[in-house]
């Protein structure tokens, strides 16, 4: 690094550094190579820690506050907490959330599985590229692209997808504007964007399987499904565990769709915990109470992480 | 066939059923061949009348039964897209937070992938584990303090950089590229320092390339998720021609409700085709990608 001609003009003490970092002996390489590993760890660590760490205890901090921007931030204690725990609005926020999550994850992933499924076998090589093309292409839309164009299929009266239910004899519903069904329209709509995503993964899962595994379960009718039970599904479980925890991390974070498609309505029928969440902090401008309510999400998350983990350990089949 | 049969029908009779559980397989495939091309349906039916709505003129936009295939086609809508919104500025501001974002993970992963991958260093293994660990942080629960960092601190509300620098560390990316960065032999390095190459040399001329594709993967994950974007931009984002287009088009539905359906539709067409390019161009690093465990937004 530091030439051996400068060594003579510069100052001793720089002379010490110089060859405290010389390449020539092995321990200079060494020492060169750690410090070059905590030069190349800077950018990321200074990232991690301005927009992530430092702002997650901020998060935590301000949870124990009352604070709207204007007035000084003012401690109140476990206030927010208790508010939350009273709050019966949150409380329709996580069953709509928990109602989301559950629909939404169970349609996703017996669909995913089943069509990777028989996507793998198919064995000619266009109808298999084409098919997966096809589950695949709604994974590239936004989610505010994919809630404005199915906002509009699930339209009342100029809705596709009310005109051909009418072929089959079922009258027009009510998909956005009845607080009995938006939560399906939400997770309808929802499944068609991420069908692809959870598609892949459990299509790279059954990829890995063995192929006597697979032929086994070839079979038709009742014996074949009993051998998916018992041979395919205990042997893709790493897969099947992994895309699970995925969705719904993904779902419990929902907001766009239901956001851009009703605005939480009809009532507060379709409000979910980060819409509320949204809309205390930068609605209501009561930064504290949001900080508290997402604060409680992250714990249901990560609840979520640790059941992902505990299964990972006792249940799940590694080869 | 023979030995998958013994297993499911090991009676006397199996002969005599083959017939029938011929017809039960061809069936079988028939109908799974069926719920395939059904689902088929299901997933690009919206793109086609997406596309088709889009061409037809904005009385017609209405019509029932929608018409799929668009035979006289009307390109106003189009036209109306840029008189609505200012639809180019608004795409110039995704492209330019997208690929910001994008090259800026690249070095900031490269150079920490390196690290963690290559480099030894004493708090190394420590180190690694809390960045890991800020992945599971969803991004909602930090946005509120970031909200306060960027307008209070950074005064960056309404400005771009509020949508590109707190986007440029990544977990997701150092771990994927600290992965790549292991699998390379330790041979180059020893050859190359047996050739006199420093370390700098050794990270920029030898590793740094031969990470390619891991880079690949980062950069198409990245391109999808910061260009589909919703909910931070319109955290930080107040005017019009600051927007990136997933919020103009949005805003561009907020005016049409009543109007022309088919000009959103336009507006949605033009925003979507930069990721269709970025698919078809990088569509294997982008299954992998997602495959490896995604990324979240």
């Amino acid at each position: 690094m530091v030439s051996k001609t400068a060594a003579f003009s510069e100052p001793p003490r720089r002379n010490f550094i110089g060859r405290w970092l010389a390449a020539d002996t092995l321990s200079g390489i060494k020492r060169q190579r750690a410090i070059l590993g905590y030069l190349f760890l800077l950018p990321t660590i200074i990232g991690l820690v301005v927009f992530i760490v430092g702002p997650m205890i901020g998060s935590l901090a301000l949870s124990f506050y009352k604070w709207n921007v204007f007035r000084a931030p003012e401690f109140i204690g476990f206030d927010n907490f208790e508010r939350l725990f009273s709050d019966a609005r949150i409380l329709v926020g996580y069953r709509n959330t928990a109602i989301l999550v559950v629909m939404t994850v169970t349609l996703l992933e017996v669909l995913a599985f089943t069509l990777a499924m028989l996507v793998n076998r198919i064995a000619n090589r266009f109808l298999s590229t084409f098919f997966r093309t096809a589950y695949f292409l709604p994974v590239l839309l936004s989610g505010a692209a994919t809630a404005v164009t199915l906002g509009y299929l699930f339209h009342y009266d100029f809705g596709v997808i009310n005109y051909y239910l009418g072929f089959l004899g079922i009258e027009k519903i009510k998909w956005l504007t009845s607080s009995d069904v938006v939560l399906i329209a939400i997770s309808l709509t929802t499944v068609w964007r991420n069908l692809g995503f959870t598609f892949i993964i459990y299509l790279g899962g059954i990829a890995n399987l063995p192929t006597e595994v697979l032929e086994a379960a070839e079979v038709d009718g009742a014996s074949g499904l009993r051998r998916i039970v018992r041979i395919v599904l205990p042997l893709l479980s790493p897969t099947i565990l992994f895309a699970t925890v995925t969705d719904i991390i993904k779902m419990l974070q929902f907001f766009d769709e239901p956001f851009i498609m009703t605005r939480g309505g009809p009532g507060d029928a379709s409000r979910t915990v980060v819409m509320m969440m949204y809309e205390s902090g930068f609605g209501n401008l009561e930064f504290g109470y949001a900080s508290a309510i997402a604060l409680s999400l992250f714990i249901v998350i990560l609840g979520v992480t640790g059941v992902q983990f505990y299964l990972s350990k006792k249940w799940v089949f590694y080869r | 066939m023979a030995s998958t049969n013994v297993i499911s029908a090991p009676s006397q009779r199996m002969s005599s059923r083959r017939g029938f559980s011929y017809y039960q397989k061809q069936f079988g495939r028939i109908a799974s061949m069926g719920f395939l091309i059904f689902m088929a349906l299901l997933t690009l039916m919206p793109f086609l009348w997406v596309v088709s709505t889009s061409l037809r003129t904005p009385a017609q936009s209405f019509n029932l039964p929608p018409q799929w295939i668009p035979v006289d086609m009307d390109f106003t809508n189009y036209q109306r897209v840029f008189e609505e919104i200012p639809f180019w500025q608004q795409m110039a501001n995704s492209f330019f937070i997208t690929l910001s974002v994008v090259a800026g993970q690249l070095v900031t992963a490269s150079l920490a992938g390196y690290a963690f991958g290559r480099l030894k260093f004493p708090g190394r293994n420590i180190l690694f584990w809390v960045v890991l660990a800020t992945m599971m942080i969803p991004g909602q629960a930090t946005i509120i303090p970031v909200f306060i960092v960027i307008s209070r601190v950074l005064h960056l509300n309404d400005q771009l950089g509020a949508l590109i620098y707190p986007g440029i560390a990544t977990a997701f990316g150092t771990f994927l590229l600290r992965q790549y960065f292991m699998g390379i032999p330790d041979d180059f390095e020893e050859a190359a320092l047996v050739e006199g190459a420093n370390q700098w040399q050794i990270f920029t001329k030898i590793y740094f390339p031969l990470a390619s594709p891991g880079m690949a993967i980062l950069a198409v994950l990245t391109f999808n998720a910061k260009w589909n974007d919703y909910f931070t931009p319109l955290i930080f984002m107040s005017t019009k021609e600051r927007f990136p287009i997933t919020l103009g088009i949005v805003d561009l539905q907020g005016y049409m409700a009543t109007g022309s359906i088919s000009v959103v539709l336009a507006g949605i067409v033009l925003s979507t085709i930069p990721v269709i390019i970025i698919y078809i161009l990088g569509q294997r690093y982008l299954v992998e990608g997602l495959m490896m465990g995604g990324v979240k937004g």
